[in-house]
């Protein structure tokens, strides 16, 4: 079973990473109105089916792939 | 009869880059400096615990995040918990909030630059273990070195817990905080690096308030627990 993790900067926390992408795009002549950077993280696992591997990638993120006071995730599985 | 000589522990990691600098501030100011692996699943016979800065682990995922999960680390969590003084400087502020000893996390400098410079900070409380040879409201000069360093803090920090803030902003912090100490006080971490300030040929000296204040706070503790 594959699962891609999606961490974001939580709303309402700074990313300078993003406002330079952003303004990077704008000299680009790119009209974007925010960017914000987060990260991808790919997992190959052993699972009995979907659910049991979304359980077990959300606790994955819970632990440890996202700091839950600064960063949001969003789990996909792919069979 | 001479003064007892507390033992002070400094942690090392893979990509610890600080330890030695501050096993030298610790001797310096009358502690035994004690070196300790992370390899190590238990802490040898100490009376406080510095954790260093540097890149622990690359600093990879997060900063601290992996240390979190060495095998030392878990042993400074059970010290803490059972009241002993840790020092987290830098990297080792971002390892205690990782490992949930401090509140708050660390993140990207608000400008995007690594800041490699002296800083001026003023004393909030000195209270503290780490703080008690300072004045209330000093200013130090302490220099700072960091990509992450600024301070992110929980909806239930309270202010009380704020022991150091930078004069100027520095780094983006949060109502521009240096360092801070959990509730009961006996865990602190701040961004600057007091053990780069510790004889004025460094620069500045100031730092050494802070590691006067632990050695003596450790010797304090040895004796009454003696």
């Amino acid at each position: 079973m594959k699962a891609t993790v999606l961490v974001r900067p939580k709303q309402g926390i700074l990313d300078p990473q993003g406002e330079a992408v952003a303004s990077a795009l704008g000299h680009l002549g790119f009209h974007v109105a925010t960017a914000r950077v987060g990260k991808v993280i790919d997992l190959d696992l052993e699972a009995a089916d979907e659910a049991s591997a979304r359980t077990e990638v959300e606790k994955m993120c819970e632990q440890l792939l996202a700091n839950q006071l600064i960063e949001s995730y969003d789990v996909e599985i792919h069979a | 009869m001479a003064s007892p000589q507390p033992r002070i522990g400094v942690i090392t990691y893979p990509g610890s880059q600080d330890d030695r600098d501050a096993l030298w501030a610790l001797a310096a100011n009358d502690a035994e400096a004690v070196p300790v692996w992370h390899e190590e699943r238990a802490l040898p016979d100490l009376d406080a615990v510095v954790i260093p800065g540097g890149f622990s682990y690359g600093d990879y995922l997060r900063c601290g995040a992996i240390a979190r999960f060495s095998p030392v680390t878990a042993a400074v969590v059970d010290f803490a918990k059972d009241g002993g003084l840790v020092l987290g400087i830098c990297n080792g502020f971002q390892i205690l909030c990782e490992a949930g000893l401090l509140p708050g996390a660390l993140l990207r400098n608000a400008s995007l630059r690594f800041l490699c410079r002296d800083v001026e900070l003023r004393v909030e409380r000195n209270d503290t273990p780490f703080t008690s040879r300072c004045g209330l409201g000093q200013s130090l000069v302490i220099p700072v070195k960091h990509g992450d360093g600024r301070y992110v803090a929980p909806a239930e920090l309270d202010p009380a817990q704020v022991v150091l803030r930078y004069v100027d902003d520095v780094n983006g912090s949060v109502d521009s905080i240096a360092g801070v100490c959990n509730w009961a006080g006996n865990v602190m971490g701040l961004m600057p690096h007091p053990e780069h300030a510790v004889d004025p040929l460094l620069g500045s000296a100031d730092g050494a308030l802070i590691f006067a204040s632990l050695v003596e706070s450790a010797r304090e503790r040895l004796l009454t627990t003696a």
